[in-house]
């Protein structure tokens, strides 16, 4: 111990004090100032670019969710138009068949109306033209049968003849 | 084989720049021819206990030429004491390498020996220094010394060097954000304390303040102890002096910087019964006055010394087993040895210089601290 108090230099204590102190002083001002100033400003610009980037993946990201909602709405409008277009298709596809139908229909029964007059017409005309013909048969017949009996029968088997021809 | 070199084996471009700038060898006293030579188990004790204090003149090694003289190298530091008769200054080489007191230098009217790494003013009428037993000089007595000693050279050479290094480092951030070279280095170091050291222990809202202060000493702790693994034999940070200054920066520090929080609780702490609390305070103010910078100031005083005892010890192998193991033996064994305990004392550099800034930083951090009521 007291070879350590015989060692102790006051006077290197003195001038490690002074020396030191002067070195801090101007370690302080031209070396740590300026360099911790730095590093903060240089840590600063990092952390805020960090957060700009920061920024702009968010905004990335609202505007892909906003394309991807136009997106889907406009793929909800174009599956609405086509519906629309569909049901109208359908509608319209549907409402010419009906139409149609009422129209065939209608026209079928025109068409059965004038067949049912035309078969009512050809056979009155039927019914006349066998009149006629039946009375001119028997007309020949009658005039026949007074002339001679065989001729009058080879008549009517003439006559009928000619019948089926007709 | 002499060993009469420096101690550590590291050959650096440091030293040999020194060398070649300062060879002014000197011979001296015809009759001392073998002064300064280690060869014996005493010399070498001698030679150790002499290197870890501080010197006044920058030796780097000695000798013998071939007429038998014996030489040094080196060159003299200014001695700057303050005597009985004001102010004297001369250079170091007035004593002529003389460490024992036979050497007397008039000087401003009064008369200096240097005895032990320490310079005395002689009694009028004295002829010359007489010792009692405890070989202290009994008819001279010691000086305020304020000499540019080998530790105060050492002092500002690290300054210079700390000031060259991050100024251009400050300098570089005016035209660029990263920096190059030497600066890309040092910035991590720099962001370490602030970061690792001054932060956490100091608290985000206060360290900003003393993060200077904790740098110019990380820094200047760790490049000493560096340069006292180097050749050149510095040993300022295993100097007494200045480990004590360097904890007494840290004493005033936190004690300025206390806060009523603090000195509450250290003069009158809450919360424990009040026949308690004197005791408490007792204990309180011998920690902050006393434990806190002994513990650092002897924990760094005594690591370095011990380091540069034990790195010289092992070196010292070559010349205190050369008779049982032979020169090669004892050179190999001295090497290997000493090369691992450097290279531990490498660690042990940045490992001190470390826990002083960490131990500062926690002091401090506990004398600006707000704690939450409870």
């Amino acid at each position: 111990m007291e070879q350590l108090l015989n060692d102790f230099s006051p006077g290197l204590f003195i001038m490690q004090t002074i020396l030191f102190l002067g070195l801090i002083f101007l370690m302080v001002r031209f070396a740590w100032k300026p360099i911790i100033k730095s590093l903060d400003e240089r840590e600063e610009g990092i952390q805020s670019a960090l957060d700009a980037a920061e920024n702009a993946k968010k905004e990335m990201q609202n505007i892909t969710a906003d394309n991807e909602k136009l997106l889907k709405e406009a793929r909800a409008e174009r599956e609405n138009m086509l519906k629309e277009a569909r049901e109208l298709k359908e509608k319209m596809i549907g409402d010419a068949k009906e139409q149609a139908e009422v129209e065939a229909g209608k026209m079928i029964k025109q068409a059965q109306a004038s067949i049912e007059t035309e078969k009512q017409a050809a056979i009155a005309d039927l019914k006349k033209q066998m009149a006629t013909l039946s009375v001119d048969i028997a007309e020949k017949v009658v005039r026949k049968e007074l002339s001679a009996d065989s001729k009058q029968l080879a008549l009517v088997e003439e006559m009928l003849e000619e019948v089926t021809l007709n | 084989m002499r060993i009469v070199c420096r101690p550590i084996t590291f050959i650096t471009l440091f030293f040999t720049l020194m060398f070649s700038v300062v060879a002014n060898a000197k011979s001296d006293n015809p009759q001392h021819s073998d002064e300064g030579a280690v060869d014996t188990q005493e010399e070498v004790t001698e030679y150790i206990l002499h290197h870890i204090k501080d010197s006044h003149d920058f030796h780097l090694f000695s000798y013998t030429n071939s007429e038998g003289a014996r030489k040094h190298v080196g060159f003299p530091l200014p001695v700057i004491v303050w005597s009985s008769k004001g102010p004297v200054a001369f250079m170091s080489s007035a004593f002529h390498h003389d460490d024992s007191g036979k050497v007397i230098v008039e000087k401003g009217g009064t008369r200096f020996v240097k005895v032990h790494s320490k310079i005395y003013e002689l009694g009028s009428g004295a002829a010359g220094v007489s010792f009692d037993e405890a070989h202290h000089p009994t008819n001279a007595h010691s000086v305020l010394d304020l000499s540019i000693t080998k530790s105060v050279f050492g002092i500002l050479l690290v300054g210079l060097f700390m000031l060259w290094a991050f100024s251009s480092l400050a300098r570089q951030y005016k035209d660029k954000q990263i920096p190059t070279g030497f600066g890309r280095v040092l910035e991590p170091l720099v962001l370490y304390v602030r970061d690792e050291i001054a932060r956490p222990n100091i608290g985000d809202k206060h360290y900003r303040k003393f993060t200077g202060y904790l740098l110019t000493v990380f820094f200047f702790i760790w490049v000493m102890n560096l340069l006292g693994l180097t050749p050149l034999g510095f040993n300022v940070t295993g100097q007494l002096a200045v480990t004590a200054a360097l904890a007494i920066f840290t004493l005033i520090i936190y004690t300025v910087s206390g806060n009523k929080e603090y000195w509450g609780h250290t003069l009158w702490m809450p919360g424990v019964p009040v026949l308690i609390r004197p005791v408490l305070a007792i204990i309180e103010v011998a920690g902050h006055f006393l434990i806190k910078p002994f513990s650092l100031l002897v924990r760094l005083f005594a690591n370095i010394s011990a380091g540069h005892i034990v790195v010289m010890s092992l070196i010292a192998i070559m010349v205190t087993m050369k008779a049982s193991m032979g020169a090669f033996g004892a050179t190999t064994l001295s090497f290997v040895l000493s090369f691992f305990i450097t290279l531990i004392e490498v660690l042990v550099a940045f490992l001190q210089a470390y826990i002083f800034t960490m131990l500062s930083a926690l002091f401090i951090g506990m004398a600006v601290a707000e704690h939450e009521h409870h």
